[in-house]
C-alpha cells in the first residue's frame, strides 16, 4: 500500500516539495495528491512582473500536468481545502470532496494585507498576488491614468514598475518614513528613493490613508491623516503579506500570537503527521516571505517523511534586485541591531551610490550590509557574512571604489566548497566546481547540469566568477582569438588599427598576424577599418577584404545574382521616387517586394546590370541602402505627431535626421533603430539596436534590443532627452559599440557579454567614466564626415566598373540563370522546373 | 599536340590584388585569382558545386593552415586553390587549370 501525501497548496513551495518527493529513490512508495484554490498548477510567483513584459502564464509556468501525469500526481484545482478531520485523517475541500492522508502538507502561502481602510473595496482597488491579479491590474490599468500603489516595501516598488510600464501616472504611499523599511537603512532608502523618483514615480512617505472616496478629477480621491489628498483611477494595495493560516487555525493548529502556522526543525506543527512549509510556515517566530527559505523547508519535510535526517535551522533572508531598473540589495543585519556593532559607510551622490556595512564589535566578522546603486559586491559579501569568513584587514576595501576599477580583491577563490552559492536551488560551490571538472564550460552547461542561477538568477555573477575560476584552475584556456591568423580577439584588433592608425589589412598583418588572411579575419578588419577612417570600401586596398556583399555593393541570391535597396531614410519616400523604382524594376524584370525594414528590394539584377540601375536611382536621388553592410541599415518610423492624433514629438523627422547621420557608419554587426511618436510604440523601438521613444518630457532612448533569431527588448537607456542629448548618447553608445564590439555580436549579446552590464554602459556614456566621452564623439565625427554614397563613387569610376560584369572577357551572361513567373513577377526557377524545362522568362539585358 | 595552347583571358592588372574575376574559356567559366603575398595567380571552376551556382570568382581568398583557399560566397565552404578539394566537404572537387603571366597577360590551359 503506497502512502498517501496530501499537499494543500499548489504553489512555488508545495510544488517544490512534490518535484523533490518524486525525484526521490524511494518515490515509488509514495502517492501524492496536491489541491490548488487557484485555476492553475504552481507557477513563478517571483518572476511575476515578467507578465507585464509579456510573459504569458505558460512562460510563468513551473509544472505542467503532463509532468505530474507521468509522476502519477494527482491534481485537483480550483478546489480549497476547507477542513481537517484528524480522527479519520482526511481532508474536506470546499466542493465536498474527502481525500485520506497518511502524511498531510501544508503550503498555503500568504495573502496580500489589505489595511482596513473604509472605501478600500472598489472596482479599481486591487492587489498582486497571482496572475488573476494581474490580469485586473492589466484591465483596470487600460482604463486609468494614474495609479497608485499602498506600501513602499519590496513588493510595492515593484508593483509601482508594473504600473509605471503601463503607462500610468504612478505614485507610492508610504505609512514609513522611508522606503523598503525591512531591507534598507535610512541612508538607502533616501538614494533609493531619490532613483525612484528621478524615473518620474512620485513617492509620498509618511502618509496614512484615511479613507477613500469618490474623485473629481481622477476616479478616487484618497484622504491622509494629516489632511492632505491624493487622486488617482485606482489603487493597489501591497501592504505586507499574512500568512494564509485560516484553514490551520480553523482546525486548532498551534499558530503564533501574530499568524503563521508553527513548526519544528522537521517542519512538523503541532498536529500529528501534518507539516507546514514555506509562507504559511513560522519557525522561531520567524515568517519567511522569500522562496528560498521555503525551498529548504520542501526539502526538510521530503527528508523527514522519507526517513532522512535534514534539518530546517533558519535561513539567510539576505535580497538582490533590481526594482525599477535601480539596484538594492541587503544582506544579513542590515540595520546593525546587533549588540555593540560597527559600520562602514560610502556615499556617493555624484554617482548616486550609497554602501554600508556592518561588523562585528571586534571587527573582525561581516554582519550585515545595505547596497543600492552599485550590487556588484552582493555576492562575495553574502558569502562573508553566510560563512562567518574573516573580514579582510582594511574592511573598507569592500565598499570603497576601487581605482582602477577591477572590482574587489576578495574572490571567490577564498571560499569553502560547502558555500552555498545559489540558494533558490541549494548549489554549492562545491557543485558548480564538479560540474566544470566534468567539462561544463559555460554558464549554459552549469545551469543544465547544477541549475544554479535558473531561479531568481541572483546569483549568475557569482556563479559564472565560480566557474571561470575553476576553469583557470584546470588550466582551460579560453580563446578569444578572432581565427588562426590573428593571436588576438576583434576587440584588440580594433584597439590595435585605431591606436597605432593602421590603415590597411597588410600592414595589420605584417605587423600582428601571420598567414594569408582568410574569409574571417579579412572582413573583420575591413569593418575595423571603415569604423575608424570610413575610407571607400571599394578601393584597392580595401576590396580584397569585403565579404559577399560589401564586394559588389548588393546582397548575393541564391544564382549569384543582386538586390538592389536603395536608401528609404526613415520609410519617407515620395510618389516622384516610387515611379522610378517601379520603372527600373519593370525596365530590368526585377522581382519586387516591401521589406520588413520599410523600403522597396528589387530582386534578381545581374552583375553587369548593377552599374546601370544605379546609375539611374542615384540619379533621382536615391543613395545606397547598404542593406549589403555591417553598418547601420534602417531607422523604422511611426508617422509621429505630424498626422497621427496620439503623437507627442515628430518621429518621422528624427528618423530621417537619425538615419542621415549614421548612414554609411560600419560596426561589428548590422544597426537598425525605430523611432517611434509616443507610448504606443508603432515603429517597434524597442526591438532595434536603438530605439528612440517620444514622451511629453522628450526622447526616451532604449539600447540593445534586437529581433532576429534570439530575439531581446532593448534596455531604456536614458530619459526625457532632448535633440542634441539624444545624439550625444547614441554617437557614444555606438562607438563604444564598435570599439568592443565582437566579430559579428549584434549590439543586444555584446550588451549582455559586457562586463557590469547596463549599468557600466550608462556610467561610461552619461557619467563618462572611462574619460573617452569625448574621444567617442569625435570619432563618430571624423566617422560622419567621410560618408560618401559608395555607388554614386562606383559608377563615377570606369576603372571600377570593369568588375561588375559576369566575365572579364565576354559579354555573355551567366548561362545558368533561369527564372519563371509567379504572380505576375520573375523568380529563379527550382531545380525540378529546370529539369523538366518549363517555360522560362526571357531575362532583360 | 600533347601541349595544350595558352589562352589570354585578360591583362594582369585588371585582376587586383587579392581578388579574383571570373573568364569565359572554350564555353567554360573560369574563376581566376591573385594572390599577392604569394605573388601567384589561380584559376579553378567558377562553378559553386554546393550552392549550384557560378560565383566562386566572388569569394574570399586566404589559408587555412599551409593550404591556399577560396571561401565561397554563398555558404562560405573553403576551396583549395591547388588541388580543387573542398575542406569541410572532401566530396566535391573543382576543377584547377594551369595558369600563368605572360607578357602582362593572363594565360590559362584548359
Ligand atoms: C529583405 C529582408 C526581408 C524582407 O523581404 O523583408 C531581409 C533579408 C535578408 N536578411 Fe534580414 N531582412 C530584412 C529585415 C530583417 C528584420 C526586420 C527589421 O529589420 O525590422 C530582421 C529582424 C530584426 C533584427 O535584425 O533585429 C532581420 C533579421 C536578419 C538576421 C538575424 C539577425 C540577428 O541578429 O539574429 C539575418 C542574419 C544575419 O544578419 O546574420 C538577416 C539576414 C538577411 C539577409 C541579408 C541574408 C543574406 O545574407 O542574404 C537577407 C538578404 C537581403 C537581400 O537579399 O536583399 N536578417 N532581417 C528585410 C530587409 C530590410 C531592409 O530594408 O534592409
Ligand atoms: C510579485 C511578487 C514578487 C516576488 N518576488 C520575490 C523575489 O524576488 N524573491 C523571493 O524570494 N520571493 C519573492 N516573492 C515571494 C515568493 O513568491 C513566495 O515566497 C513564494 O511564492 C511562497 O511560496 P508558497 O508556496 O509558500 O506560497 P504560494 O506560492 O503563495 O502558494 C500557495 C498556494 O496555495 C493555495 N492555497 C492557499 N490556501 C489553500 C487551501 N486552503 N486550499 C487549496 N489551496 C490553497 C494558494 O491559492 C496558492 O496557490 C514574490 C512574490 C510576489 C507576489
Ligand atoms: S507610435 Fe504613436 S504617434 Fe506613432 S503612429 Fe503610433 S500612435 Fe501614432
Ligand atoms: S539564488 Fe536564485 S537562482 Fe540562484
Amino acid at each position: 500500500m503506497k502512502q498517501r501525501i496530501v499537499v494543500v497548496g499548489n504553489g512555488m513551495v508545495g510544488h517544490k516539495f512534490i518535484d523533490n518527493l518524486v525525484s526521490h529513490a524511494d518515490a515509488e512508495k509514495y502517492h501524492v495528491i496536491t489541491f490548488s484554490e487557484e485555476p492553475r498548477l504552481a507557477y513563478d510567483r517571483v518572476q511575476l512582473s515578467k507578465y507585464f513584459s509579456g510573459s504569458t502564464a505558460e512562460d510563468l509556468a513551473l509544472t505542467t500536468s503532463g509532468y505530474y501525469d507521468e509522476k502519477n500526481v494527482e491534481f485537483i484545482l480550483k478546489d480549497k481545502v476547507v477542513d481537517i478531520d484528524f480522527e479519520n485523517k482526511e481532508v474536506i475541500t470546499a466542493s465536498g470532496r474527502r481525500e485520506a492522508y497518511d502524511k498531510l502538507i501544508l503550503a498555503t502561502g500568504s495573502f496580500p494585507f489589505v489595511p482596513p481602510i473604509a472605501g478600500n473595496n472598489g472596482e479599481h482597488c486591487l492587489v498582486y498576488r497571482t496572475i488573476e491579479d494581474l490580469e485586473a491590474i492589466t484591465y483596470s490599468a487600460a482604463r486609468s491614468k494614474v495609479g497608485v500603489v499602498v506600501g513602499g516595501g519590496l513588493l510595492g516598488l515593484e508593483a509601482a514598475a508594473a504600473l509605471k510600464a503601463s503607462g500610468l501616472e504612478t505614485h507610492v504611499v508610504e505609512f514609513a518614513p522611508r522606503l523598503m523599511a525591512v531591507q534598507l537603512d535610512e541612508g538607502g532608502g533616501k538614494l533609493l528613493r531619490r532613483k525612484i523618483e528621478a524615473l518620474g514615480v512620485k513617492i509620498h512617505t509618511q502618509k496614512a490613508t484615511t479613507e477613500i472616496v469618490a474623485g473629481t478629477e481622477a476616479r478616487y480621491r484618497m484622504n491622509f491623516a494629516d489632511g492632505s489628498h491624493l487622486e488617482t483611477d485606482m489603487i493597489l494595495f501591497s501592504a505586507g503579506i499574512r500568512p494564509q493560516d485560516e484553514l490551520a487555525r480553523k482546525c486548532g493548529i498551534v499558530m503564533g500570537e501574530r499568524g503563521g502556522i508553527t513548526i519544528d526543525n522537521n517542519c512538523l506543527t503541532s498536529a500529528k503527521d501534518v507539516y507546514a512549509i514555506g509562507e504559511c510556515a513560522l519557525w522561531q517566530n520567524r515568517i519567511y516571505g522569500l522562496v528560498a527559505p521555503g525551498y529548504q523547508m520542501a526539502k526538510v519535510a521530503v527528508s523527514h517523511i522519507t526517513g532522512g535526517a535534514e534539518q530546517f535551522t533558519g535561513a539567510d533572508m539576505s535580497t538582490k534586485l533590481k526594482l525599477l531598473g535601480v539596484d538594492v540589495a541587503s544582506i544579513g543585519d542590515a540595520h546593525g541591531n546587533t549588540p555593540g556593532s560597527l559600520s562602514y559607510t560610502y556615499s556617493n551622490d555624484v554617482e548616486e551610490v550609497y554602501k554600508r556595512i556592518i561588523v562585528s564589535a571586534d571587527n573582525t566578522k561581516l554582519l550585515g550590509a545595505v547596497l543600492v546603486g552599485e550590487v556588484e559586491a552582493y555576492g562575495t559579501l553574502q558569502q562573508m557574512c553566510v560563512n562567518g569568513m574573516d573580514l579582510p584587514d582594511d574592511p573598507n576595501c569592500l565598499i570603497l571604489p576601487s581605482v582602477d576599477g577591477a572590482g574587489m580583491a576578495m574572490g571567490v577563490v577564498a571560499l569553502p566548497d560547502t558555500a552555498q552559492i545559489c540558494s533558490c536551488f541549494d548549489v554549492t560551490k562545491g557543485a558548480i566546481c564538479c560540474a566544470v571538472q566534468n567539462g561544463a564550460g559555460t554558464m549554459g552547461d552549469i545551469k543544465a547540469i547544477t541549475k544554479a542561477s535558473t531561479g531568481c538568477g541572483g546569483c549568475a555573477v557569482l556563479t559564472k566568477q565560480v566557474m571561470d575560476a575553476e576553469l583557470i584552475k584546470l588550466g582551460v584556456e579560453v580563446s578569444n582569438h578572432i581565427c588562426e591568423h590573428f593571436p588576438h580577439s576583434r576587440h584588440e584588433l580594433a584597439d590595435i588599427v585605431r591606436i597605432k592608425k593602421i590603415k590597411t589589412f597588410d600592414e595589420l598583418l605584417d605587423g600582428h598576424g601571420h598567414g594569408l588572411g582568410c574569409d574571417i579575419c579579412k572582413p573583420a578588419t575591413a569593418s575595423i577599418l571603415a569604423a575608424f577612417w570610413n575610407e571607400y570600401v571599394l578601393d584597392e586596398k580595401h576590396i580584397g577584404l569585403q565579404d559577399t556583399n560589401d564586394i559588389f555593393l548588393g546582397n548575393m541570391q541564391k544564382d549569384g545574382t543582386y538586390s538592389i535597396v536603395p536608401r528609404v531614410a526613415g520609410g519617407e519616400i515620395t510618389p516622384e521616387k516610387l515611379i522610378v523604382l517601379g520603372q527600373v524594376a519593370k525596365e530590368y524584370k526585377l522581382y519586387t517586394k516591401i521589406t520588413g525594414g520599410q523600403r522597396i528590394d528589387l530582386f534578381g539584377a545581374q552583375l553587369h546590370q548593377l552599374p546601370a540601375i544605379w546609375k539611374v536611382l542615384v540619379d533621382a536621388g536615391f543613395e545606397t541602402g547598404h542593406a549589403y553592410g555591417k553598418s547601420l541599415r534602417t531607422v523604422k518610423s511611426c508617422v509621429g505627431s505630424t498626422w497621427c492624433r496620439y503623437g507627442v514629438l515628430d518621429s518621422v523627422s528624427m528618423a530621417i535626421t537619425l538615419e542621415n547621420r549614421y548612414k554609411g557608419v560600419r560596426a561589428p554587426h548590422k544597426i537598425k533603430f525605430g523611432v517611434s511618436g509616443c507610448t504606443r510604440e508603432c515603429a517597434e523601438a524597442q526591438s532595434k539596436d536603438f530605439g528612440v521613444i517620444a514622451t511629453e518630457n522628450g526622447w526616451n532612448l532604449f539600447v540593445c534590443g534586437n529581433g532576429g533569431m534570439r530575439p531581446r527588448h532593448a534596455d531604456l537607456f536614458a530619459t526625457g532627452l532632448d535633440d542634441a542629448t539624444l545624439i550625444k548618447y547614441i554617437d557614444r553608445v555606438m562607438m563604444f559599440y564598435i570599439r568592443t564590439g565582437d566579430r559579428l555580436q549584434r549590439t543586444s549579446v555584446w550588451l549582455e557579454n559586457l562586463e557590469g552590464g547596463l549599468a557600466y554602459l550608462k556610467k561610461v556614456v552619461i557619467e563618462d567614466k572611462l574619460s573617452i566621452a569625448e574621444e567617442l564623439e569625435a570619432q563618430m565625427q571624423y566617422n560622419i564626415d567621410q560618408y560618401q554614397c559608395e555607388w554614386k563613387t562606383t559608377i563615377e569610376n570606369p576603372e571600377r566598373l570593369k568588375r561588375f560584369k559576369h566575365f572579364i572577357n565576354s559579354d555573355e551572361r551567366d548561362d545558368n540563370l533561369a527564372y519563371v513567373a509567379e504572380r505576375g513577377q520573375v523568380r529563379p526557377a527550382f531545380k525540378s522546373e529546370r529539369e523538366s524545362r518549363i517555360e522560362l522568362v526571357e531575362l532583360a539585358d | 599536340m600533347s601541349e595544350k595552347m595558352w589562352i589570354s583571358v585578360c591583362e594582369y592588372q585588371d585582376l587586383l590584388p587579392d581578388t579574383g574575376l571570373c573568364a569565359l574559356v572554350n564555353k567554360q567559366q573560369i574563376a581566376l585569382f591573385n594572390s599577392r603575398r604569394l605573388n601567384e595567380v589561380f584559376a579553378v571552376s567558377n562553378f559553386d558545386p554546393i550552392g549550384e551556382a557560378n560565383v566562386l570568382s566572388r569569394g574570399i581568398i586566404g589559408s587555412i593552415g599551409d593550404e591556399v583557399v577560396v571561401a565561397s560566397p554563398l555558404y562560405k565552404q573553403h576551396f583549395n586553390l591547388r588541388t580543387g578539394e573542398c575542406l569541410e566537404k572532401p566530396e566535391h572537387t573543382i576543377p584547377v587549370y594551369p595558369v600563368r603571366v605572360e607578357d602582362g597577360l593572363v594565360q590559362v590551359q584548359i
